[in-house]
């Protein structure tokens, strides 16, 4: 059986296939009829059915960590959050939801908090990701309106990828662009970023900018675009307003050399892209989180989008500023209006919007004012305002930053539900209620991509346990809260219809968000409904938005922003000398929670690492593949040394996904500054000042299991999940006493090991535990520095696991941690004096030609001693 | 007046060997290598037999080789060589003045060099009843007959002494069908070759082969019958066995009797010096028969190490010299591997790395002092033995493959500067 679906990762919203088989196993496919992807999937979207794994899953709801029925759970959430309204009013309790949500579930969180609930105090972690870029479209298209389509990316003639490494953040949109460019080697791609990524390979020139300089560049290109006349003042007259003040502004960049000198760029390679960028008519800027996650994300946005602007290249074919989101339905949650900032279906917190939206929804009751973006919303939960505060699909404990903060907020609230498909995460370790919630393969609603497509994401799996759609567990609680009659659904379909029917009110605005064509849909037509870009009406062309020069402001014109470059919150100092930048790497996911499941993801990148150029590594002492710890003013970790020189001196690069599940003293998140950006709200995660040092442990360990082990509380640990087997890389600083006691505790047994090896000079022991002859775990633990703790040969171990049992010199060879491959099995000892065995010699009597035992000894000496064997030689000799 | 006694047809000088056995054997092998012929060459051989190999009488005990698969050169070995063999004659003086040879027959052997090659012989605990009938040892073939003999309609056996040859001779035993308890006067067997460890998983595997034991046993006496037989043993804790049959396994002494009755310096072996040479120059000695700066022999390495130098010296050549060697040891028995080397019981400021796999029952121990590997103790897999034993005797400096030391040659890595390393005594 088939079902279409979506990916459950990036933005991009590639159609999946979803294949169950006959044995009920599933395997996943791209679908060669989706627009986004047209079959192609990337490393993580092929590995989605490793994913769908019952392993880790959270399969019942439960209170206080005791199994509860759903009414019970349901009856509890709801009385609880009554409660506290009751008692300190609406603004106490918070919903933080997920980009991971489908457009359903996010719609009724959205309509429960804002309409009946009475607060706005719903937030994403979608403003980690992209609500710069939904503040930048805002103040300049009057909506947050993405004008581009993927089919832009293929015709422009220049694409700038700034603060984007599309090639592992966005693969398959990568892809298009490469086959592109292979196609017609004349385009040209610019890549703006501080690091020379994956995404450079395919880059004519590639500007490794100073972080959190971008606004200067893109004033200095507007600056260069009028000084050469190449602004297009009919468009800007006809369609737009703030040109004088914005390129007052710009003015103050200066010259070209002004801005290389500021942005740290050769000179020439400035000029070059503002030439090329002069030249280009069509030129599509696909900006990600670098530009983003900044406490200056909204002006960098604006900074980009006012080049557009003077240019007139505004969605038109190969000509647009294009915001690449980062999550599966972030674009979904901006369209229901998930974010605090947002009332609903793109409609504002004006009075205007309000009355409209409380009589659709029947809500006198309706927020009247933005609620607590993210950031605010835990420091508000830490404070004691916010008491409840119910977390859905997203792990702020890990992905927040200064994450330390935000954990101790988790520990104190009143109450913290957590609704997620996974059991076990940093957040839900402090969840009183953990509501058990479907996942990726069972989840049926719509999302919507970053080219604004709608697509059915279809559940082809019964979700396991006693797990529930979210839309429906909000639902349910929305009625155990006296809510009833406004959420009558019982279908996603009914939740899409109203959605649907919601943005049917823009019409009567200059918006574009409008599905108004799709609130009628019948069962049968949602089940089936074709991917779709939005607005979906008759008479509108949905491809690209404003490419007529109407905008969805009041005037009907775009709007110039003036910025100002004014750098990064936290500069470093000579305290804190270095730049931390953080980000995804190719085959990871947020938190890890579905990734870390799937073998072939882990192992691109097996532990959390820190990358930092030569130089600076030399300068700090640090050696590659060692371990060093990094401070920031906020938190510290520990984390594997990579050195390398696509980065920028001074600066460091640390992916954001490990996390206490999966590592020990990793969480980056605990070292990132706590600025936002004043507009979005959005985190400065790509710019925190810190230190680094060499870590020297007293000791570290090599383990792999069969089994799912409990990661040992040391300083410095990452689990990494292979086939057949777990691997754990540990260190510690304490002096170890009694090794094989710890060995039993990493191990978690307390069977003796089957196999030991002991060296009493130095903290060194290797056991392992084996069952009917095959390997159930070994451990290696060595001093800090061990040669043999570094060199142990993972890939051989690992695939030890895969045997039922081990022969021999597998068994022989285990605790050596070396690969027996090139080690001959010699056979039967013939000779036990000089430990000749029978292969051997029959090998050798082969190879050179020997006829007689003294010729055997000469060569292999076996036999020479105590000659014994002298007898067995020679028949050896006669056989052959 | 000497040159008359020793006149005969050939102009040769003239050289005996009394003994045949393995140190013997191997010195008059090693001499026709380097100098077939230098001298008119005579061997007085006591047993009935050609040369063969004594340590693999364990196997014949065991009904695992025969009498020919463990002979090494036979008569027509002597004749090819133009060695003149005296087989089944015992020597029973020697006139160093004449230097000639008498046998107990009478025949009166003239030599310029003579080698003593006379071993050593089996000890009997001095303990009442030690002459009984079917108190045996074990030592050669005419033992390892009579054990086969007496196995086949005796039921109940003990051997007295858990060593090697004890053990080797209980598993024989018990191969031919025997009830076999070891009587053993400590409290580990091989408590000279293995470490406790190492003694206790061989027990383990022996009693699975179903040999009893019975450790700190101090025999007493032994108890006959009427037909002064062996019927039992008392030992001096009290406890009894009832046996028929008695092997002692109890060590050895050196065969000096005759070195003693011409005169030659003795004390509990013949005393040589680094060339082999007794305190007559015309005399050598080799094999379990000497003494070595203040060292006994019981083992054939070093036996084969003497005769090496032995024959140099026969030769003329000069240019060998005699040192004593770490010593390894092998139990020789069907499915056992055992071995050790060196100093491995409680050597002062050494380290020792161990390596365990209690299902497969696989032991090893390797002893480390300056970094260097001064012993080692294998049971179960010992194929490394002869690698480890190189280490040990060349004192090479290990610190660069120590943590992959103890899973032998394979698994090790020289580094790139030291692919060949140099003992660290060069």
């Amino acid at each position: 059986m088939v079902n279409r679906s979506t990916c459950a990762y990036c933005g991009v919203g590639c159609g999946i296939e979803i294949h169950t088989n006959s044995d009920g196993s599933t395997s996943v496919k791209g679908d060669f009829e989706h627009p986004a992807n047209f079959g192609k999937l990337c490393s993580k979207g092929s590995s989605l059915a490793h994913t769908l794994t019952g392993e880790g899953r959270l399969l019942h709801p439960k209170i206080h960590g005791l199994r509860a029925s759903w009414e019970q759970a349901t009856h509890y959430v709801a009385s609880e959050f009554t409660r506290i309204i009751d008692e300190h009013g609406p603004q106490a309790v918070a919903f933080y939801v997920s980009g991971q949500l489908l457009t359903e579930d996010y719609y009724v969180a959205n309509k429960l908090m804002k309409g009946f609930i009475g607060s706005a105090n719903i937030d994403t972690n979608s403003r980690l990701c992209m609500s710069s870029a939904v503040a930048a479209y805002k103040r300049a298209f009057g909506e947050d309106s993405v004008p581009a389509s993927y089919e832009d990316l293929e015709i422009a003639d220049l694409i700038v990828l700034t603060g984007s490494n599309t090639a592992w953040c966005h693969p398959i949109l990568f892809q298009r662009i490469k086959s592109a460019k292979a196609a017609r080697p004349q385009m040209k791609v610019v890549v703006i970023d501080p690091r020379r990524t994956a995404t450079c390979e395919i880059a004519d020139l590639h500007l490794a900018i100073k972080p959190g300089t971008d606004v200067a560049l893109f004033n200095g290109l507007l600056n260069h675009l009028q000084a050469s006349g190449k602004t297009d003042a009919q468009y800007i007259q006809q369609h737009c307003e703030g040109f004088e003040a914005a390129m007052a502004s710009a003015r103050q960049a200066g010259d070209i050399q002004q801005v290389a000198t500021l942005c740290d760029l050769p000179a020439s390679d400035v000029a070059e892209f503002y030439q090329w960028f002069a030249d280009t008519e069509r030129t599509l800027t696909c900006f990600s989180q670098g530009i983003n996650q900044s406490s200056q994300g909204t002006d960098k946005g604006n900074a980009i989008i006012n080049c557009h602007l003077a240019t007139g290249r505004v969605g038109k074919p190969g000509a647009s500023p294009f915001s690449l989101t980062g999550q599966p339905n972030a674009m979904g949650g901006r369209e229901v209006g998930g974010l605090a900032n947002q009332l609903a279906a793109h409609m504002e917190f004006n009075p205007q919007d309000l009355k409209q939206v409380s009589e659709f929804w029947q809500a006198p009751n309706i927020a009247r004012t933005p609620g607590l973006k993210a950031v605010d919303l835990f420091d508000a939960v830490a404070a004691g305002t916010v008491k409840a505060v119910w977390v859905m699909g997203t792990n702020p404990a890990v992905s927040l930053p200064n994450a330390g903060k935000v954990v101790q907020a988790l520990q104190q609230a009143e109450l913290l539900v957590v609704s997620d498909c996974i059991e076990t995460t940093d957040t839900s370790t402090y969840a009183q209620v953990l509501l058990p919630a479907a996942g990726w393969g069972e989840k049926d609603g719509t999302v919507t991509n970053s080219e604004r497509r709608i697509s059915r994401q279809k559940g082809a799996l019964e979700p396991l346990g006693e797990a529930r759609q979210d839309w429906r567990i909000l639902t349910d609680v929305a009625a155990a809260m006296g809510f009833a009659e406004h959420f009558p659904y019982t279908t996603a379909a009914d939740v899409f219809r109203e959605h649907a029917r919601l943005t049917r009110l823009n019409r009567h605005s200059p918006r574009k968000l409008d599905l108004g064509n799709l609130a009628e849909l019948s069962e049968q037509q949602y089940d089936e409904l074709a991917p779709v870009q939005w607005p979906v009406l008759d008479n509108m062309d949905s491809q690209r938005l404003y490419g007529d020069g109407h905008f969805s402001t009041d005037s009907g014109k775009a709007r110039f922003v003036a910025v100002a470059y004014s750098g990064v919150s936290h500069p470093v100092s000579p305290d804190w000398p270095l730049a931390l930048n953080t980000g995804r790497i190719r085959d990871q996911w947020h938190t890890m929670t579905r990734t870390a499941l799937a073998p072939p993801l882990n192992a691109h990148k097996p532990e959390p690492f820190v990358e930092i150029h030569p130089d600076t590594a030399a300068d700090m002492g640090l050696e590659d593949q060692k371990l060093a710890r990094i401070q920031s003013p906020w938190g510290s970790a520990i984390l594997r040394v990579n050195v390398t020189d696509s980065l920028r001196r001074g600066e460091l690069f640390v992916p954001m996904h490990w996390n206490d599940q999966w590592a020990r003293g990793a969480r980056i998140g605990e070292l990132v500054n706590p600025a936002v950006d004043p507009i979005s709200g959005q985190p400065e995660s790509k710019h925190t000042p810190c230190r680094i040092e060499p870590w020297h442990p007293q000791w570290s360990a090599v383990m792999l299991s069969r089994d799912n082990l409990p990661i040992p509380d040391c300083d410095y640990a990452a689990k990494i999940r292979g086939k057949h087997f777990y691997r754990y890389e540990l260190a510690g600083d304490a002096t170890a006493t009694d090794l094989t006691a710890q060995a039993q505790q990493f191990a978690d047994t307390d069977a003796e090991p089957s196999v030991l090896y002991q060296d009493p000079r130095q903290p060194a022991m290797r056991s392992a535990w084996l069952d009917a002859g095959g390997l159930r775990t070994c451990i290696y633990i060595g001093p800090g520095n061990s040669g043999i703790i570094a060199n142990a040969d993972r890939n051989w171990l690992s695939g030890l696991f895969g045997k039922p049992e081990l022969d021999a010199i597998e068994r022989k060879a285990l605790l050596s941690g070396k690969s027996p491959a090139g080690v001959e099995d010699c056979g039967r000892t013939i000779c036990a004096c000089f430990g000749v065995g029978e292969k051997t010699i029959l090998k050798a009597i082969r190879e050179h030609r020997l006829t007689d035992a003294a010729a055997v000894g000469k060569l292999l000496k076996a036999g020479t001693n105590c000659g014994s064997c002298v007898s067995e030689i020679k028949g050896l000799l006669a056989a052959n | 007046m000497r040159h008359h006694a020793v006149k005969t047809e050939s102009s040769k000088p003239k050289l005996v060997f009394v003994g045949n056995g393995m140190a013997g054997t191997r010195t008059l092998e090693e001499l026709l290598t380097l100098t077939p012929d230098k001298y008119d060459i005579s061997v007085i051989g006591e047993e009935h037999f050609g040369n063969y190999n004594r340590i693999m009488l364990s196997p014949v005990l065991a009904g695992e080789k025969t009498i020919e698969n463990i002979m090494l050169n036979d008569d027509e070995w002597y004749r090819r060589n133009n060695v003149v063999f005296y087989k089944g004659e015992q020597a029973v003086a020697i006139d160093r003045v004449k230097r000639q040879v008498t046998t107990r027959n009478g025949k009166c052997i003239p030599y310029d060099r003579l080698v003593l090659a006379t071993g050593s012989t089996p000890f009997r605990i001095p303990v009442p009843g030690n002459d009984l009938t079917n108190v045996l040892t074990f030592r050669d073939i005419d033992d390892v007959n009579n054990m086969l003999q007496l196995s086949r309609h005796k039921q109940h056996a003990a051997v007295i002494g858990g060593g090697l040859l004890g053990l080797e001779a209980a598993n024989g035993l018990r191969k031919q069908g025997m009830d076999v308890t070891v009587v053993h006067a400590y409290d580990a067997i091989l408590n000279r070759q293995l470490d406790k460890t190492a003694s206790r998983l061989l027990q383990d595997t022996l009693e699975q082969k179903g040999i009893r034991f019975l450790m700190n046993a101090a025999t007493d006496s032994i108890q006959g019958n009427a037909d002064n037989e062996v019927c039992g043993l008392n030992f001096k804790d009290g406890r009894q066995l009832a046996v028929d049959m008695v092997v002692m396994a109890t060590g050895v002494q050196p065969n000096i009797s005759l070195a003693k009755s011409c005169g030659l310096q003795c004390d509990r072996g013949i005393l040589v010096n680094d060339v082999m040479q007794s305190f007559d120059p015309a005399i050598y000695a080799v094999g379990e028969c000497v003494q070595h700066r203040g060292q006994l022999f019981g083992l054939v390495a070093p036996g084969y190490d003497q005769a090496r130098v032995c024959a140099n010296h026969l030769a003329e050549l000069g240019i060998a010299r005699y040192t004593q060697k770490a010593l390894a040891t092998q139990l020789k028995i069907t499915g056992i591997q055992a071995f050790s080397a060196g100093q491995f019981d409680h050597v002062p400021d050494s380290e020792e790395i161990t390596f365990f796999d209690g299902q497969l029952g696989h032991y090893k121990k390797l002893v480390i002092k300056d970094n260097q590997l001064v012993g080692a103790v294998l049971y179960g897999d010992t194929q490394d033995g002869g690698w480890f034993f190189e280490l040990i005797q060349q004192q090479t400096d290990i610190s660069p493959i120590r943590d992959q030391l103890i899973f032998g040659k394979d698994f090790c890595q020289w580094p790139e500067q030291a692919t060949a390393p140099l003992p660290a005594a060069a």
